[in-house]
C-alpha cells in the first residue's frame, strides 16, 4: 500500500485557504484549448486567471508572407464555427482596399451564406450552453440542422467546416439550383427545430435559474472592455456592424437588432436565439431579392484579381497572363492602410490591413472578439460558483481558434 | 439440531435470482437508457451488436473487463479499491427486503418471493442506502484529484440533505400503514387503494429524493461531466468504473422497486383477487405487474435525464432544505390530522 503523499508546508507558514483548480487546457467545458487558473473556496470562485496561447499559430505573421488570396484559408481557422463570415470579411477588406464594386447579386449571395454561418454559430453556442447546464437533448435537436447548413456550404464551395468560400471579388463558381433548393429546405425546416429548442429551454425553470444573473456585465463595463456582438447587445447596447457600417448591401435588408438588459448568460442566450430568427428573415429576404437579378453574375468584373475561366486561360493571352499573375501572387495591390469590420457571429471581426504595395500585406491584424471577451472572464466569474464559471465560459462563446489566432 | 435444508436451498436460489435480476435489469437499463435517449434526441441508438443492439450491454461489459486497470500513484490504494466495491455491495444488498411477489406453492411448500421479510424493512433500506454514499466519498477522496474531491463533497452533502426529506415523507406513509415491513405495506394496498391516493404529496417528495439519491439528472452534480470531467469516478478505469456505473443503475432499479412497492401497490394489481385464478398464476402475474411498474419508473428516470438541465450546488441545497423538508413536515402534519379525524 503506497502512502498518500502530502505537501508538507514549512513550520509556521500560513496554509493557503483556497484550492487552485486548473480549468483546462483539456477540460471538456473549455471546448478547445485554453486554461483558467481558478482559486476556489469550496465551490466558490475567488479569483480566476485566464491563460491563452495553447493553439497560437501565428496567423498574423504567416499572413505577411502570403499573397492576398492565400490568406482566406487562414481566416477559416479563426472562428471555425462560422468560417464563411471570416472568409468574406477578408474578401470585403481587400475589395475595400482595391476599390472593387461587387454586383448586387454577389452581395445578396454573400449575405445568405454569412447569415447561415451566423445561425450555425449561434446554434452551437446556445446548444452548448444547454449542454453545460446538463441538458444534452436541445443541443442535438439543433445540431441536425447545422448539418443542413453544412450541406449548403458543400454545394457552394465543396467543403464544410473550414470553408475557404468565395474569392476576392465574388464566388469561385455560381450557385447551383441544388444549392437554392437546399437553402429553401433549411428555411422550411429550421424554424420548427428552433421553436422546439426554445420550448425546451427558454422557459425551463432550472435553466432560467441556472443562467439568470450569471456572468452579468453592465453596458458600461462591456463597452470599456470592448465587447461587441451578441455579448454587448445582451448588455443593452444596440451596436451591430451590419447597421452601423453596412457592408455587402446589408442596408437593403429589414431586420431588428435584439437587445437584452442585464448582460447575463440568460440574456445572451435570448439575444442569440432572437438573432437566429432575424437571420432566417434576412435569408428569406435575400432569396426574394435574388429573383429579379440576372442569374449568371457571381463575381465582380475585376480580371486582375479574379481568376479567369479555365477555357479562357487556354485560348486568350490576357486571361493566361492574369491567371499566371494571380496564381503567383503578383497582382498589383495598392499601398494603403485600412480597418474593415464585419459583424462576425461572435462580435465585430475586424481586419486591420497595411499594404505597402507588395505582394503580401505589410501587416495584418485580426480583431478577434473572443480574445476581448476572454479578458473580462475573471471579472465575470469572481464570486460565482464553479458551475457558473463553466456556463459563463460557454455563454461568451469562447472559441479557441479565434482566441489564439 | 434440525436444519431445514430445503429452506436454505430455497433462499440461496432466491438470493441468486434476485442478484441476477438486479444485474440483468441494470445491464439492460444501460441499453434502455441509450435507446430512450436516442428516441428523445431523434437518433437511432445502439443497433450494431445483436438485434436492435440487444447485445450492446455485453459488449460494453466485455470492453470494461479488458480495459487496462489504472490506479493513480498518489491515490490511497486500499480506499481506491474499496470505493467501487462498497458502492456495488450496497446497491446489491438493498434488494433483500423487497417483496418481488406473493408466495408460490411448490410441492406443498410455501415459497415466499422475498429474501427476508424483516419487520424493519424500511429502516434496513435506509441504513443500507446511507452507506452508499461512502462508496462515492471514498472513491472521490482516494483518487487524490481535485475534481473527484469536489464531486464527493457534492455527493455527500446532497445525499445527506435529501435523505432527510425522504425519511420525513416516508414517516407520513408509515403513520398510515402502521408497519415498517414492506410485505405488510404491499398486502395492505392489495385490499385497498394504492398508497399514492392517500399520499400524493409524500410520493412526489419521495420521487424527487429518489432522483437525488441515485445521482440522476437534475441532481447529477457529483458526476457533472461538463463541470467536473465526470466527477467522483474521474480517475477510475476498467471494471472499477463499471462498478460505479452499474451501481447507479442498480440503485435506480431498487428505487423504482421501492416506489412501486410503497406507493403503487407492489406486486398487487387491480382485480387480482376477484379473477378466480390459480394462486400460483396470480403470484406470477403479480411479479409481472411489479415489473411493469418498475419499468415505468425506470423510463421516468431516463425521460427526465434527457429533458431537463441540472441544478447548481446552492440551488440544490436550497431546494432540499428550504422547500422539500418543510413540505415533508407539512405533509406529515396533514396526515396526522387526517388520521385523528378518521378516528373521530
Amino acid at each position: 500500500m503506497s502512502e498518500q503523499q502530502h505537501i508538507h508546508l514549512p513550520q509556521g507558514s500560513v496554509e493557503k485557504q483556497t484550492t487552485t483548480l486548473n480549468l483546462g487546457p483539456t477540460h471538456p467545458a473549455t471546448h478547445g484549448v485554453f486554461q483558467n487558473i481558478l482559486e476556489i473556496d469550496g465551490e466558490r470562485v475567488m479569483s480566476a486567471e485566464s491563460t491563452v496561447g495553447y493553439i497560437h499559430r501565428a496567423f498574423e505573421k504567416i499572413a505577411e508572407r502570403r499573397p492576398y488570396y492565400q490568406i482566406t484559408p487562414l481566416t477559416d481557422r479563426l472562428n471555425y464555427c462560422s468560417s464563411p463570415i471570416n472568409n468574406m470579411g477578408w474578401h470585403l477588406t481587400v475589395e475595400k482596399l482595391l476599390g472593387i464594386q461587387t454586383p448586387k447579386r454577389v452581395d445578396y449571395l454573400r449575405v445568405i451564406i454569412m447569415e447561415l454561418a451566423r445561425i450555425t454559430d449561434h446554434l452551437i453556442c446556445n446548444g452548448v450552453v444547454g449542454v453545460d447546464t446538463g441538458a444534452f437533448t436541445g443541443f442535438l435537436y439543433l445540431m441536425q440542422f447545422r448539418e443542413l447548413a453544412y450541406e449548403i456550404y458543400e454545394e457552394v464551395c465543396g467543403s464544410r467546416l473550414t470553408t475557404n468560400i468565395g474569392r476576392i471579388g465574388g464566388f469561385e463558381r455560381n450557385f447551383t439550383p441544388v444549392a437554392f433548393q437546399k437553402i429553401e429546405k433549411f428555411l422550411a425546416e429550421y424554424p420548427k427545430a428552433l421553436k422546439e429548442f426554445e420550448t425546451l429551454m427558454t422557459r425551463n425553470r432550472i435553466f432560467v435559474d441556472r443562467t439568470t444573473g450569471v456572468g452579468a456585465i453592465s453596458a458600461e463595463r462591456a463597452m470599456n472592455y470592448g465587447f461587441t456582438g451578441p455579448n454587448l447587445r445582451a448588455a443593452g447596447v444596440d451596436y451591430d456592424v451590419r447597421v452601423a457600417h453596412p457592408y455587402s448591401s446589408y442596408e437593403d435588408f429589414d431586420f431588428t437588432i435584439p437587445v437584452g438588459s442585464t448582460g447575463d448568460c440568460y440574456d445572451r442566450y435570448l439575444v442569440r436565439n432572437a438573432e437566429m430568427w432575424q437571420s432566417l428573415s434576412i435569408i428569406r429576404q435575400a432569396m426574394d431579392k435574388l429573383k429579379g437579378l440576372p442569374e449568371d453574375v457571381y463575381h465582380a468584373d475585376v480580371p486582375a484579381y479574379y481568376l479567369p475561366e479555365k477555357q479562357d486561360v487556354y485560348n486568350k493571352m490576357e486571361a493566361l497572363i492574369y491567371h499566371f499573375k494571380i496564381i503567383m501572387g503578383e497582382s498589383d495591390i495598392l499601398p494603403g492602410e485600412l480597418y474593415n469590420a464585419v459583424e462576425g457571429a461572435n462580435g465585430e471581426l475586424g481586419f486591420y490591413l497595411i499594404s505597402d504595395g507588395g505582394r503580401s500585406p505589410y501587416r495584418l491584424h485580426f480583431r478577434r472578439p473572443c480574445f476581448i471577451y476572454y479578458q473580462a472572464y475573471p471579472e465575470l466569474v469572481k464570486g460565482a460558483m464553479l458551475s457558473d464559471a463553466i456556463i459563463c465560459l460557454s455563454s461568451l462563446n469562447l472559441i479557441a481558434g479565434e482566441l489564439d489566432a | 439440531m434440525n436444519i431445514d435444508w430445503f429452506f436454505i436451498i430455497e433462499k440461496i436460489a432466491l438470493i441468486s435470482g434476485v442478484l441476477a435480476l438486479s444485474l440483468g435489469v441494470a445491464m439492460y437499463s444501460t441499453w434502455g437508457e441509450r435507446k430512450v435517449a436516442a428516441i428523445i434526441q431523434d437518433r437511432r441508438g445502439p443497433n450494431r451488436a445483436g438485434f436492435m443492439g440487444l447485445l450492446q450491454p455485453l459488449a460494453d461489459g466485455g470492453k470494461l473487463f479488458f480495459k487496462e486497470e489504472i490506479i493513480p500513484t498518489l491515490s490511497h490504494r486500499f480506499l481506491f479499491i474499496l470505493g467501487p466495491s462498497l458502492a456495488m455491495l450496497v446497491a446489491c444488498m438493498t434488494s433483500a427486503v423487497i417483496p418481488w411477489g406473493d408466495t408460490l406453492t411448490i410441492g406443498g411448500r410455501q415459497v415466499s418471493l422475498q429474501v427476508a421479510d424483516i419487520n424493519i424493512g424500511i429502516l434496513y433500506i435506509f441504513g443500507v442506502v446511507s452507506l452508499g454514499v461512502y462508496g462515492i466519498m471514498l472513491g472521490g477522496w482516494a483518487s487524490n484529484n481535485k475534481y473527484s474531491l469536489l464531486a464527493s463533497i457534492r455527493a455527500a452533502s446532497q445525499i445527506i440533505s435529501y435523505e432527510l426529506a425522504m425519511g420525513l415523507s416516508l414517516i407520513a406513509l408509515l403513520m398510515l400503514t402502521g408497519s415498517l415491513s414492506l410485505k405488510d405495506i404491499v398486502e395492505q394496498q392489495r385490499h385497498s387503494y394504492w398508497n399514492v391516493v392517500y399520499q400524493p404529496l409524500g410520493f412526489i417528495i419521495f420521487l424527487i429524493c429518489a432522483f437525488a439519491e441515485c445521482n440522476r439528472t437534475p441532481f447529477d452534480l457529483p458526476e457533472a461531466e461538463n463541470e467536473l470531467n465526470g466527477g467522483y469516478h474521474l480517475e477510475y478505469s476498467s471494471m472499477k468504473l463499471g462498478f460505479y456505473l452499474f451501481a447507479e443503475y442498480i440503485n435506480m432499479f431498487i428505487s423504482s422497486a421501492l416506489m412501486a412497492s410503497m406507493y403503487f401497490g407492489g406486486y398487487s394489481f387491480p382485480f387480482m383477487d376477484s379473477l378466480g385464478l390459480d394462486a400460483n398464476l396470480i403470484t406470477i402475474l403479480g411479479f409481472v405487474a411489479l415489473f411493469i411498474k418498475i419499468i415505468c419508473f425506470l423510463f421516468l428516470f431516463m425521460w427526465v435525464r434527457w429533458t431537463i438541465p441540472r441544478f447548481r450546488y446552492d440551488q440544490l441545497m436550497r431546494l432540499g432544505w428550504n422547500i422539500m423538508i418543510p413540505i415533508a413536515i407539512v405533509n406529515m402534519l396533514l396526515t396526522g390530522a387526517w388520521i385523528l379525524y378518521k378516528q373521530g
